[in-house]
């Protein structure tokens, strides 16, 4: 409802890890002076496979309404067959934008014209160096590079310490080689 | 230091920073993560407690009540029907005078199933004898649980730090986490005034008689209605007491001021909504939005609800044009429990407001901006038209 609240929708599917990076990006977001943070993930009944979603609000004052996102401002798509399942762009502002994890250029997705920003994140992180499947890390640089929102350094900070013990240098290294690959046009 | 984590981690967060001594929980949606949390804290020797694992809510408690009678700082938290399980035994440990401190994360109660979020099930145990606080965020959550374990071991009551289920105990924010060092100073190790101790033994509880009796020593000792009475006295008098502890809490920590009730644009409002846990902290925006078209209204969110701060309420209402009650419980048959106690509190005052009752958001159903917006559009343009039945919000059959 309040105008200075940027609202931004992850869609994934369950155990993708959605919910991690959207705490990162929140984290991240606060160290760098955003006192609103509030991250929602959906409630009751993941399963690990299902598409699932998180909403994430990112404002410069503390937020108060804890409601549902549902005209977000952009949408984090962790998985790029999950557009064959589910609505991702369901209430998606008008000049929204679109982050995507796949292989074709922006302008080969349909989003009615809005600002796409394609990566490879799968194909990224196993040249990182991670075993295949682990999207989470490297959709955050796309989301630096796409956003300008968080700096890039602060966001590779944040990756180090939320999977710490757990290839902490090859997720940050994953977020950075996205951040360099990522592609941002238009979409048909 | 601030960091960003989930309600329930902000309230086990709490219970280490508090030293709890003795944890005793079973899991249940959407209270789990909390427990989880704490028996990492005690594997990890963070916090230095023994976890002790039971098969149910009922036994939760009991080993809470062995426990605390032992004379050590004890915790167990639980949702829905798992509190309603306990329900013998929160009388019991009320009646025993145990300060056990307990977290419940808000959720509707079956049948049928539903894990979402509603207030029935603190609600409906109002009436038990423990002292129930209710958070608004993470922040409220963390300090809450801190305060608690003072208040309960000051007037040796048990009671519940309530906080919304999902909407709160899975939602991210960030949060201060009090030092150590700070929390240990606010608040002092428990030490009990009678305990299960060897070297002095005694009886606890036993059958009381109907009326007063000669004690060995001499002295007349109290019958049930008496002990009953006293614990009626102790729970009123602990409204002041936890007035003081929470201004010790502010002196530290520099947060609180509000025990009772927390208002937002009231002091000139003409109309105020209120209501109990998140939704009052939602309702904020819907208020910015209104005062923008000019109405002159507030919120007010509830956050002791049992001893009920009737002076608070009044004080805080009265001279009021128009109130407006959103509640997530009801008293089936009847009205919504907050509703009834605000109706009560105002009956003596001299410039009472008109007051309606709206029962919402049950089982978890989204409450809607746009929603609260139109309804309370409504309310404040036909004041004084108040009506005594609860209006249902959202209701799609």
């Amino acid at each position: 409802m309040k105008k200075d609240i940027l609202e931004i929708r992850w869609h994934g599917r369950g155990g993708q890890g959605a919910i991690t990076a959207a705490k990162i990006v929140a984290n991240a977001a606060f160290a760098s002076g955003y006192k609103g943070a509030v991250m929602t993930p959906t409630f009751g009944t993941e399963r690990r496979g299902a598409a699932i979603f998180t909403s994430l609000k990112i404002a410069k004052e503390k937020i108060y309404d804890l409601s549902p996102i549902t005209t977000p401002d952009m949408i984090i798509v962790l998985d790029h067959t999950l557009l064959d399942e589910v609505n991702v762009a369901d209430g998606l502002k008008d000049d929204g934008l679109v982050i995507l994890n796949g292989a074709k250029s922006p302008e080969e997705y349909d989003f009615q014209g809005r600002k796409v920003a394609v990566c490879n994140v799968t194909q990224h992180a196993v040249q990182a160096g991670l075993p295949p499947g682990i999207v989470n890390s490297g959709i955050i640089g796309a989301f630096s590079k796409a956003t300008g929102l968080v700096e890039i350094d602060v966001l590779l900070e944040a990756i180090q310490k939320e999977f710490s013990g757990k290839r902490p240098e090859l997720n940050a290294k994953a977020a950075q080689l996205a951040y360099d690959n990522t592609a941002v046009g238009g979409s048909k | 230091m601030h960091i960003i984590d989930s309600g329930n981690v902000a309230a086990a967060t709490g219970v280490k920073l508090s030293r709890a001594q003795v944890i005793a929980a079973y899991p249940i949606t959407p209270q789990t993560p909390l427990t989880e949390k704490l028996s990492e804290f005690v594997e990890s020797e963070e916090l230095d407690a023994q976890y002790i694992p039971v098969e149910s809510e009922h036994s939760a408690m009991a080993v809470c009540i062995a426990a605390s009678t032992a004379g050590t700082r004890t915790f167990t938290a639980t949702s829905a029907n798992g509190l309603l399980y306990m329900n013998e035994q929160l009388h019991w440990a009320v009646g025993a005078r145990l300060p056990i401190v307990m977290c419940v994360a808000n959720r509707g109660i079956g049948a049928p199933w539903t894990v979402w979020n509603d207030q029935q099930d603190t609600i409906a145990q109002r009436d038990v004898g423990w002292i129930q606080i209710y958070a608004n965020d993470h922040q409220q959550i963390i300090d809450s649980v801190i305060k608690a374990f003072r208040l309960a071991q000051t007037v040796s009551i048990p009671v519940m730090v309530c906080y919304d289920g999902y909407l709160l105990s899975h939602t991210y924010m960030p949060f201060d986490r009090p030092d150590q060092e700070k929390v240990d100073g606010f608040l002092p190790p428990f030490k009990a005034k009678n305990f299960l101790d060897p070297e002095n033994p005694g009886n606890f509880n036993p059958v009381t008689l109907p009326d007063v009796r000669p004690g060995q020593d001499g002295t007349i000792k109290p019958g049930y209605i008496e002990i009953r009475h006293r614990l009626q006295m102790d729970l009123r008098a602990s409204l002041e007491v936890y007035q003081e502890i929470d201004a010790d809490y502010k002196k530290d920590f520099g947060r609180g001021g509000h025990p009772f009730v927390e208002e937002y644009k009231c002091d000139d409002a003409d109309f105020v909504a209120v209501c109990i846990g998140s939704l009052s902290y939602h309702l904020r925006d819907v208020i910015d939005a209104m005062r923008e078209d000019g109405i002159p209204i507030g919120v007010m969110g509830v956050q002791m609800y049992r001893p009920f701060p009737d002076e608070a309420i009044v004080q805080a209402l009265g001279g009021k044009k128009h109130v407006i009650v959103f509640e997530k419980a009801l008293s089936y048959g009847n009205q919504g429990a907050l509703y009834a106690d605000i109706k009560s509190a105002l009956y003596n005052a001299a410039d009472r407001p008109t007051i309606q009752n709206f029962i919402l958001g049950l089982g978890g159903r989204e409450i809607k901006t746009e929603q609260l917006l139109a309804v309370l559009r409504e309310a404040c343009a036909n004041p004084g038209t108040a009506e005594d039945t609860p209006r249902w919000v959202g209701l799609k059959l």
